[in-house]
């Protein structure tokens, strides 16, 4: 049988200080949600991530989820969107 | 697997250049609400509407955030009211009944508009489809929510001109009833050549009889990203111009498609189509002027326009076609004055005129729109004015159409200020010389000879 994947875009943006990552990878392993990607940069300053996540197991409901993350990039100064993976995957694939 | 450049594009895209969906509009099929006792009729109608439609606004809400793209509008279209109200209406107030019934249903499901108080009239007026266009003027000054449309003519049937004299006066008569409002009742009344069935995008929508009992169809927008495109290729010839809108536009509309289909599952309403229309409205950056203003004309309106317009329109399509399997509605780039800052500048700097505006309807949809108008304007000037618009659609086999708004107390040099998605717009002249006698011949204008494919 083939697990249909949930995959979901996170990107965060906003000023670099430390524990960026380390916040949101803990929000993610409290959720039993797997990262499969993840690319970063800074440029001049900003901290700039982006990873590709597999929510199907997580265990709570995907709207609950981009809200606790909006909440969490609040805290620490940065800007926080989750997405599903379609909008760019059907944008950018033919 | 995606890469960081295209996430942050398409982020740009909805953060920076305005793009969105502009309307997820559920048709609902009224005919089997037909009852010949006008209470019933009401009741069933509302009934219908609220059952159909009472998830609508939550399932837009939820695939914008799963999505992280705005959807602007959830609204309703219905079939033509005309035929809904044929066996129990026997009066213009019968017909204003059920706008405010349609009025009270959008308002219980939380939609911002509902379209289909509409006639299709391409031939001749039965009875109740004139019933109903004579209570449009009452049913529009009645109700906050509800849009009007009348189709007067058709490349198959010619154009039904008593229609197009009527609706001149009925143009004044809304506005007059409006006033106060500035004239907001003509913002919600479309009238029609060739109309699309399928049209999600007010105020001109109705769920046509062609449809089945429900639909799901959506508009996408995205002026803003067509322009921030093309100042990438600034200078460069026209492959290169064409080539970089259709890249654009098969993007904007593979968000459309998606948006489309996830509505029509969370639903269970079948999809029907993505209307391509790129659709302006008065925020900065959002401005189909300014993207011909891109193309290299100081403003809309100068030598070029038609050209540039007709190539983007096309260009559009082509991009379009390629990303959804059901287009539809109708799928062009839409003039509004109003609704269109960069519009409004050209008018406002005299580079634009009703003429000219008229000569660009001739390459794109929809038609001569959101125009303010003085509103010591004879009836039959308006009357004119439209069978001019319908004559271009008729010939040229397309959709135009006329929402024209004559603005009681104000002249040529006054502003009107309709709000919101509305916006605000210069009085334009118009032309004065008379039309009367043309106007009152009375009768139709037969098919043009292309019609005749048979």
């Amino acid at each position: 049988m083939v697990l249909v994947m949930n995959r979901t875009v996170i990107t965060v943006v906003g000023k670099d200080k430390v524990g960026i990552i380390a916040k949101v990878c803990t929000y993610l392993a409290e959720n039993n949600i797997n990262i499969l990607d993840i690319s970063q940069t800074i440029v001049q300053g900003f901290f700039n991530m982006m990873m590709i996540v597999d929510a199907t197991e997580a265990p709570k409901e995907f709207d609950q989820i981009i809200e606790e993350l909006d909440q969490i990039g609040s805290q620490i100064g940065v800007r926080i969107r989750a997405q599903h993976e379609d909008i760019f995957d059907k944008m950018h694939r033919i | 697997m995606i890469n960081m450049n295209e996430v942050i594009e398409t982020n740009k895209m909805i953060q920076q250049e305005n793009l969105d969906v502009r309307t997820i509009t559920l048709g609902i099929s009224l005919l089997d609400c037909i009852d010949p006792d006008l209470a019933r009729l009401n009741q069933k109608v509302y009934e219908k509407i609220t059952s159909v439609a009472k998830d609508l606004v939550s399932t837009g809400n939820k695939i914008q955030r799963k999505y992280g793209i705005p959807i602007v509008n959830k609204r309703i279209s219905v079939t033509p009211i005309a035929l809904i109200g044929a066996a129990a209406c026997h009066s213009t107030e019968d017909f204003v009944t059920i706008a405010k019934t349609l009025d009270k249903a959008a308002k219980e499901v939380g939609v911002n508009f509902i379209g289909g108080y509409s006639a299709l009239v391409s031939k001749a007026m039965t009875t109740s489809d004139e019933l109903l266009i004579r209570s449009i003027p009452s049913a529009l000054d009645q109700t906050e929510r509800v849009c009007s449309s009348v189709n007067v003519g058709s490349t198959k049937t010619g154009i039904d001109m008593n229609a197009v004299k009527l609706l001149g006066d009925i143009i004044l008569q809304t506005a007059q009833l409006t006033k106060d409002r500035d004239a907001i009742g003509c913002a919600k009344l479309v009238v029609f050549c060739n109309a699309p069935d399928d049209n999600p995008f007010m105020a001109g929508a109705f769920h046509g009889v062609s449809e089945g009992d429900a639909v799901i169809n959506v508009g996408v927008s995205g002026p803003g990203v067509v322009k921030k495109a093309l100042e990438s290729v600034r200078g460069e010839d026209f492959e290169t111009l064409c080539e970089t809108i259709k890249k654009t536009a098969f993007k904007i509309t593979r968000v459309g498609q998606l948006v489309a289909q996830e509505a029509s599952k969370m639903m269970k309403v079948p999809f029907g189509i993505v209307d391509l229309s790129l659709a302006p409205t008065p925020a900065i950056g959002d401005s189909v002027a300014e993207i011909l203003e891109e193309i290299g004309l100081e403003y809309a309106g100068a030598p070029g326009t038609t050209a540039a317009l007709a190539l983007l329109n096309d260009q559009v399509k082509k991009g379009g076609v390629m990303a959804s399997s059901y287009v539809g509605g109708l799928s062009g780039a839409f003039i509004p004055v109003s609704e269109d800052q960069g519009m409004i500048q050209a008018v406002e700097a005299g580079a634009l005129t009703i003429e000219k505006l008229e000569a660009m309807t001739c390459v794109c949809s929809v038609g001569l729109d959101m125009i303010a108008i003085p509103g010591d304007t004879k009836a039959t000037t308006i009357s004119g004015i439209i069978a001019d618009e319908m004559a271009i659609g008729m010939v040229n086999q397309k959709t135009t159409a006329v929402r024209i708004i004559p603005v009681i107390g104000k002249s040529v040099g006054d502003r009107v200020e309709f709000g919101g998605l509305l916006g605000h717009a210069p009085i334009m002249p118009v032309n004065r010389f008379s039309c009367d006698a043309f106007i009152n011949r009375g009768g139709r204008i037969p098919a043009p000879i292309h019609s005749f494919k048979n």
